[in-house]
């Protein structure tokens, strides 16, 4: 008994004690990036919060490009606990302000000054009805082409400019018995390629019309079936195999020398320097022919759910740590993507990362910067995926373009 | 008659015997071949790899994908391998699988044992629970988890593995009960035995083969259930299947098929060990029995 | 224990305990199962989107599913993988667990090489799989490099065959199971019967059509229950082998599902193929259960 009250005792000091000196609380942090170098990153962030005093719990729910922390989170927050923070792209953030579970970080974005350094384009999914909602960490474009620069100076093939330069290279590494492309056969990958292939035939205003405004009359265009028809050619510069294969196996395909170019994002250059290789003189990074002065996003970010106000503080300590020069520089290095905010030293970045930051300021300056639809930034996940099928069907041969258009206005309407 | 495995009456000839031990062995190929694929290339280095010869043997042996998968690769923010998650899928799985086992055989003994009006009609209703799509449970449970306190904890998840393995439980249980001759448990009655005696010192004796049944699969689903431990696990309770997908979903990152490799096979490595050990009562609980003339 | 008011409460005690001990598992199964499908068939005709939301929509959520091309391909999918699915896991693990069960030297390690491919994810196992089906890398590349150079095996690659490839990789993980389930089967069986019935020169043949296989029922009761449970909810598999692939060629209702309820953010169309799904189940295991139970009485 008596040590029953002694604990008791020790318990209601301790409380007391808790209550007095307002000690931070921890933040639990939900996310996807458990690769090496990702969580790496992402562990400068956690250590710089423990320096200020806030405890990091560490959620990671990997899978699908994270379709199933998104999946997680629902769970969470059906049973009332959400996490404080959360990784989230494009629509995903504005669905999610849109249900009221995110919390307002305006007081630190203004202390901070994010309205003038982040480009607007990106604040569109950063702060929805006027108040930012979640802290952005980088920006990656996915109009990029990977080449093999041994394979290509071989053949004497230049750096393709248009559409019709890249059908001729194309055509000249398939004589000289070369893959083309390399290309992994997943939906996802599929619509990154049509990303830049519609960019190309439509144009930015086309681009925005069909896949931003999901205008039918453009998504069953002239135009949006001679995208399909380009889609057609690429297919046919791909090797059999390509069905289901991992974008990194097609990226060393590259890196090997067996194919000569691949279409994908700028997380491709990790696998390019992590097999030795170095930017400009073993690959070549470029935009896609015809869209050299447009760029395709998509950006990772953290929203702060509300949690009643109880953790603010480190909410706005988070996201402060989050957009800091500094962690932007170290991360983005690392990730392979650009940083967020414009004004970050590109010092630290090697050629084809100083080349995606000045790409991004000049198309974010120029209006030619827009959210890729292939990654969930330019139109709600339900319209994305419905591209998806349609995109992935006629890449698999299921129906010709004629009838894809026809699909894919088809798919559209009934996804929006 | 002798002992052990030498069980059955039906005798075969040579010729059938020999055919007989070939058609065992080219399935005792087909069964290995996909473990070949990886632990052949869990202990090669990447660059094998992705160097295009996957189907070969290592040309340089090592064991440094091991190594890393359990105890350095990168599963958070922190390097911390696989192991720590090892523990926090044990403390779920072993009482789920004994609650639900233990639940099962006794549902399995009243409904065969002690069958009362609408009997079938409960046995269906728990039977057809088996069913339900995961995908349509997982936010209502989310709901009621959270109502009952018991959301991101080691017993929510145990709750959840319990209420879908029951099904499944019952079914093994009743269907091999239903074969027990009734005559057994009548005279015991009689000599004025009770309900759980009766079950204790009748049936359980020789319910060993269909415990190690109920048991490998109740400990398979729930060792290897993602969705599940993703979605109501808090973070100190993730189990090891989620720690596992971390490991090998890396999105933009560097694949390492190798430490991937590795680590399946040591996630996979208690279910394997359940499976060598319960596969001797197999047969053991056999010859307990009183099943057997 | 000798009092009688104790006895009469023993007695009664005893008639109500059976109930009493199977009653939490049927609380647990109506909340939990019965009261979720309710509430899903509910959800089926809301307008929840991100999460459930209560707005009254009718049929429209069915009308969309029955609009999208790819949920007949999965329906399609379904029958077809169910069907041999369950045939080819019944059949081959019967056949195992007979030879397995004629006094085969190494029984056990036999017995745990076939069942082993239960206990590994197919988080992982699938791109073992994957590879190995992979015509560039796998199977057919090595066949090739041994000489055969005509040999085609590219399946996974083919819009047409690639749900065979996850049908085949389906029965390796769980044809051992069936096997085990059937083996436990086989030895409960009484020998004396089969004793009996040699001496009146049955042959091995006529033992098991007539006498074992008959005495096998609810094994194969537990074996339908149980394969069409996992034919139903095959998913991991399909992500990690083809991820639904070539194009939409391997998606299945549990995956189409998934990704409308939690990938499209279109709850009410998930939770409606849900519906059909459970329906359709519903329509095959009631009547099936209904026979397989009511003979026994």
């Amino acid at each position: 008994m008596r040590s029953f009250f002694k604990t008791k005792t020790a318990i209601a000091l301790a409380l007391s004690v808790a209550a007095g000196t307002a000690t931070a609380e921890d933040v639990e942090v939900l996310h996807w990036w458990t690769s090496g170098g990702e969580a790496a990153a992402l562990n400068v962030l956690k250590q710089d919060l423990e320096g200020q005093g806030i405890g990091w719990t560490d959620m990671p729910v990997a899978g699908g490009g994270g379709e199933q922390a998104m999946t997680v989170l629902r769970a969470r927050v059906t049973a009332g606990n959400a996490p404080t923070a959360v990784q989230g792209l494009g629509f995903d953030i504005i669905d999610w302000a849109d249900q009221g579970s995110l919390a307002n970080l305006n007081d630190v974005a203004a202390a901070e000054g994010w309205d003038d350094v982040v480009p607007a384009a990106l604040q569109q999914f950063a702060k929805v009805n006027g108040e930012w909602v979640s802290a952005p960490v980088n920006v990656h474009s996915t109009n990029w082409v990977w080449a093999n620069k041994a394979v290509l100076d071989a053949n004497g093939i230049a750096m393709p400019e248009t559409w019709d330069d890249f059908v001729a290279a194309m055509d000249t590494l398939s004589a000289a018995g070369i893959t083309p492309i390399a290309h992994g056969g997943q939906a996802w990958q599929e619509a990154t390629v049509f990303d830049s292939v519609v960019m190309s035939v439509l144009g930015p205003d086309g681009y925005k019309a069909a896949f931003i405004d999901l205008d039918a009359d453009v998504l069953g265009s002239d135009g949006m079936k001679e995208a399909f028809d380009r889609m057609s050619v690429i297919r046919a510069n791909v090797d059999d195999n390509f069905s289901g294969r991992d974008w990194n196996l097609a990226t060393a395909m590259v890196i090997n020398g067996d194919a000569g170019f691949q279409m994908m994002g700028d997380w491709a250059k990790g696998e390019f320097i992590n097999a030795g290789k170095v930017p400009g003189e073993d690959f070549l990074c470029f935009r896609f022919p015809g869209t050299s002065e447009q760029v395709t996003f998509n950006a990772d970010q953290f929203m702060m759910f509300d949690q009643g106000g109880a953790v603010s503080a480190e909410q706005a300590a988070l996201a402060t740590a989050i957009l800091s020069p500094s962690f932007q520089s170290a991360f983005n290095v690392v990730k392979g993507s650009v940083p967020a905010r414009t004004d970050v030293s590109n010092e630290a970045f090697d050629a084809c990362g100083k080349k995606g930051m000045a790409d991004l300021a000049a198309a974010a300056s120029s209006g030619n910067l827009f959210g890729s639809m292939a990654h969930g930034h330019a139109n709600p996940a339900s319209v994305k995926n419905a591209i998806y099928d349609v995109v992935t069907a006629h890449f698999n041969g299921e129906y010709d373009s004629e009838t894809a258009v026809q699909e894919l206005v088809d798919a559209v309407d009934i996804a929006k | 008659m002798s002992i052990a495995t030498q069980d059955t009456a039906i005798r075969t000839g040579r010729v059938m015997r020999t055919l007989i031990y070939l058609v065992l062995l080219l399935f005792v190929l087909f069964y290995m071949l996909p473990l070949y694929v990886m632990v052949v290339n869990s202990v090669k280095p990447l660059e094998e790899i992705t160097g295009g010869g996957m189907m070969n043997l290592p040309q340089v042996f090592t064991l440094e994908p091991w190594a890393k998968a359990w105890s350095s690769a990168q599963i958070g923010v922190e390097p911390t391998g696989l192991s720590p998650y090892f523990w926090n899928s044990i403390k779920m799985v072993v009482p789920a699988v004994a609650i639900s086992t233990v639940l099962g055989a006794l549902n399995g003994y009243v409904l065969t044992k002690w069958r009362f009006k609408y009997d079938t009609i409960v046995f269906g209703l728990i039977l057809f629970a088996c069913f339900i799509p995961f995908q349509i449970v997982l936010i209502p449970m989310a709901k009621m988890l959270g109502l009952m306190g018991l959301a991101g904890t080691t017993w929510g998840l145990v709750l959840v593995h319990v209420v879908y393995g029951v099904g499944f439980t019952t079914l093994y249980f009743r269907n091999y009960y239903a074969v027990f001759p009734t005559e057994l448990i009548r005279a015991a009655q009689i000599d004025g035995a009770g309900f759980f005696q009766i079950f204790w010192r009748i049936l359980l004796p020789s319910s060993g083969p269909i415990a190690v049944v109920s048991i490998i699969w109740q400990f398979t689903n729930i060792w290897n259930d993602f969705l599940f431990g993703a979605s109501f696990a808090g973070a100190d309770s993730q189990p090891m299947t989620v720690a596992l997908n971390n490991l090998v979903q890396a999105s933009h990152g560097v694949k390492e098929y190798n430490v991937h490799f590795a680590g399946a096979i040591l996630a996979a490595l208690p279910t394997l060990l359940v499976y060598i050990v319960a596969g001797r009562y197999f047969v053991r609980g056999l010859m307990a029995g009183s099943v057997k003339g | 224990m000798a009092l009688s008011t104790n006895a009469d409460f023993k007695t009664r005690l005893q008639s109500w305990l059976p109930k009493l001990v199977l009653s939490p598992s049927l609380a647990l199964v109506l909340v939990f199962v019965y009261g979720f499908i309710l509430f899903s068939v509910y959800l089926s005709f809301t307008d929840s989107r991100l999460l459930p939301s209560f707005g009254w929509v009718g049929w429209e959520n069915y009308s969309k599913l029955w609009r999208l091309s790819h949920w007949e391909i999965s329906l399609k999918n379904m029958g077809v993988f169910a069907a041999l699915y369950i045939g080819i896991c019944t059949m081959l693990g019967l056949g195992l667990a007979i030879f397995l069960d004629q006094k085969i030297r190494g029984e056990g390690m036999i017995r745990t090489i076939y069942l082993y491919p239960m206990a590994l994810s197919f988080i992982v196992t699938g791109t073992a799989w994957k590879w190995f089906l992979d015509p560039g890398i796998g199977l057919e590349n090595v066949i090739q490099s041994w000489g055969w150079t005509s040999f085609e095996f590219d399946w996974i690659k083919n819009r047409d065959y690639a749900i065979y490839t996850v049908v085949l990789a389906a029965v390796w993980q769980t044809s051992g199971f069936v096997m085990a389930m059937f083996l436990a089967g086989l030895r409960g069986i009484d020998n004396e019967i089969l004793k009996a019935a040699q001496m009146d020169g049955a042959s091995n043949w006529n033992l098991y059509r007539r006498i074992i296989i008959p005495q096998l029922r609810p094994a194969f009761l537990s074996a339908f229950v149980i394969l069409s449970h996992l034919a139903i909810k095959t998913f991991d598999l399909v992500i990690a082998l083809t991820g639904g692939g070539p194009g939409r060629a391997t998606e299945l209702p549990a995956t189409f599902m998934y990704s409308y309820t939690f990938s499209r953010n279109q709850m009410g169309i998930g939770a409606a193929s849900a519906t059909i799904m459970l329906m359709t189940i519903a329509a095959i295991m009631i009547p099936y259960l209904y026979a397989e139970l009511r003979e026994k009485k």
